[in-house]
């Protein structure tokens, strides 16, 4: 699975299926801070992912 | 996931709705937010302070789109690789919607950017943000309210930032709506009750694109701590930012502001002193 994470800003490769919830979790990152697109639509952290997809994880946190 | 109110699927939890759903679940709760704290009257003219970011976008956006009478002021604080990506979108999207926006700078106001006065990873926040509101403030004196993007997020970490400061005297100064006090502009948040994540799923929604910058100065701030903090909590218990505002909305009015408003001998502009906080650092930073 390619990943593109925004902040800090960076492209990771990983094996994962499963829920956008534990995939969160595997990389440490905090669901109040992110949003998650999969092939540029929207999901939620209930939505499954799986090793074919493209996923963005998008920072909410402002930048100011 | 399915939208709780149709078949198609989610894009949000708590609520859990589609993207139509969702859009419509945002814009009635805005709009409910401007209505019940009296926020703005059709004929008034108002100023958004925008910086670029998805928060202010979506001030101007929504504003805009609920037909009130409104332009755009930006300052540019002059911080390089960041306010001029912001900036450079602001611009786009005004010039797209036919918004008026008038942008005002550290360089022409004090004579030096923010950049070549504090370096990088040292704090900044105190002095850039005294000539910020010194600025919108000073800009805004012929408009009727000032509109600012802050959110749930913003609004929380600053009650528990004050708490946790012991500054309660400073919480007559928060809420959806400031006072009306003479010499200031009043200043009106619509976004007030809206979380950070949810405006950045509707500005996504919407294509805003706007830029992710990170202020090079907001890094190791004190509120990035107290916004860590929060975000943990928030994380595993859902609902703690709304249950802080709520209580603090419910004693905001036991709360007054204790100084009494002067004004600047040196710029006219309403203080607690003799001089104002903005002209003192002035001072200092023509001295750098």
């Amino acid at each position: 699975m390619k990943i593109l994470i925004e902040r800090p800003k960076k492209e990771i490769e990983i094996e994962f299926n499963g829920k956008v919830k534990d995939l969160l979790i595997k990389l440490d990152i905090n669901s109040e801070e992110v949003i998650i697109a999969k092939n540029k639509e929207i999901i939620t952290l209930e939505d499954d992912v799986s090793n074919e997809d493209e996923i963005e994880i998008l920072s909410v946190v402002s930048g100011g | 996931m399915k939208c709780s109110k149709c078949s198609n699927n989610a894009v949000f939890t708590n609520p859990t709705l589609c993207k139509e759903h969702f859009i419509e679940y945002f814009e009635t709760k805005v709009k409910d937010t401007i209505k019940q704290n009296n926020m703005i009257q059709k004929q008034e003219k108002v100023c958004v302070a925008a910086s670029g970011g998805k928060d202010s976008i979506t001030t101007l956006y929504l504003l805009h789109k609920f037909g009130y009478n409104v332009e755009a002021l930006a300052v540019d604080e002059g911080i390089e690789g960041y306010r001029d990506h912001t900036l450079a979108f602001l611009k786009d999207f005004c010039e797209e919607k036919g918004i008026i926006l008038h942008i005002k700078s550290y360089q022409e106001e004090v004579g030096k950017r923010l950049d070549t006065v504090v370096p990088k990873g040292r704090p900044a926040c105190n002095i850039c943000g005294t000539f910020r509101r010194h600025l919108l403030n000073k800009y805004t004196q012929d408009y009727d309210k000032i509109a600012t993007g802050h959110n749930l997020d913003d609004e929380s970490q600053a009650v528990l930032m004050n708490l946790l400061k012991a500054q309660i005297n400073l919480f007559a100064r928060q809420g959806p709506k400031t006072k009306q006090i003479k010499g200031f502009t009043q200043k009106i948040k619509p976004l007030y009750l809206m979380k950070e994540k949810e405006i950045m799923t509707y500005s996504y929604i919407k294509g805003f694109n706007t830029p992710y910058n990170e202020c090079p100065y907001a890094k190791d701030s004190y509120r990035a701590h107290v916004r860590d903090l929060l975000n943990s909590i928030e994380s595993k218990n859902p609902g703690t930012k709304i249950n802080l505002i709520n209580k603090y909305l419910s004693i905001r009015e036991g709360f007054s502001q204790d100084k009494e408003i002067r004004f600047c001998e040196v710029c006219n502009s309403p203080c607690s002193s003799q001089i104002c906080k903005a002209c003192r650092l002035k001072k200092q930073v023509k001295a750098v």
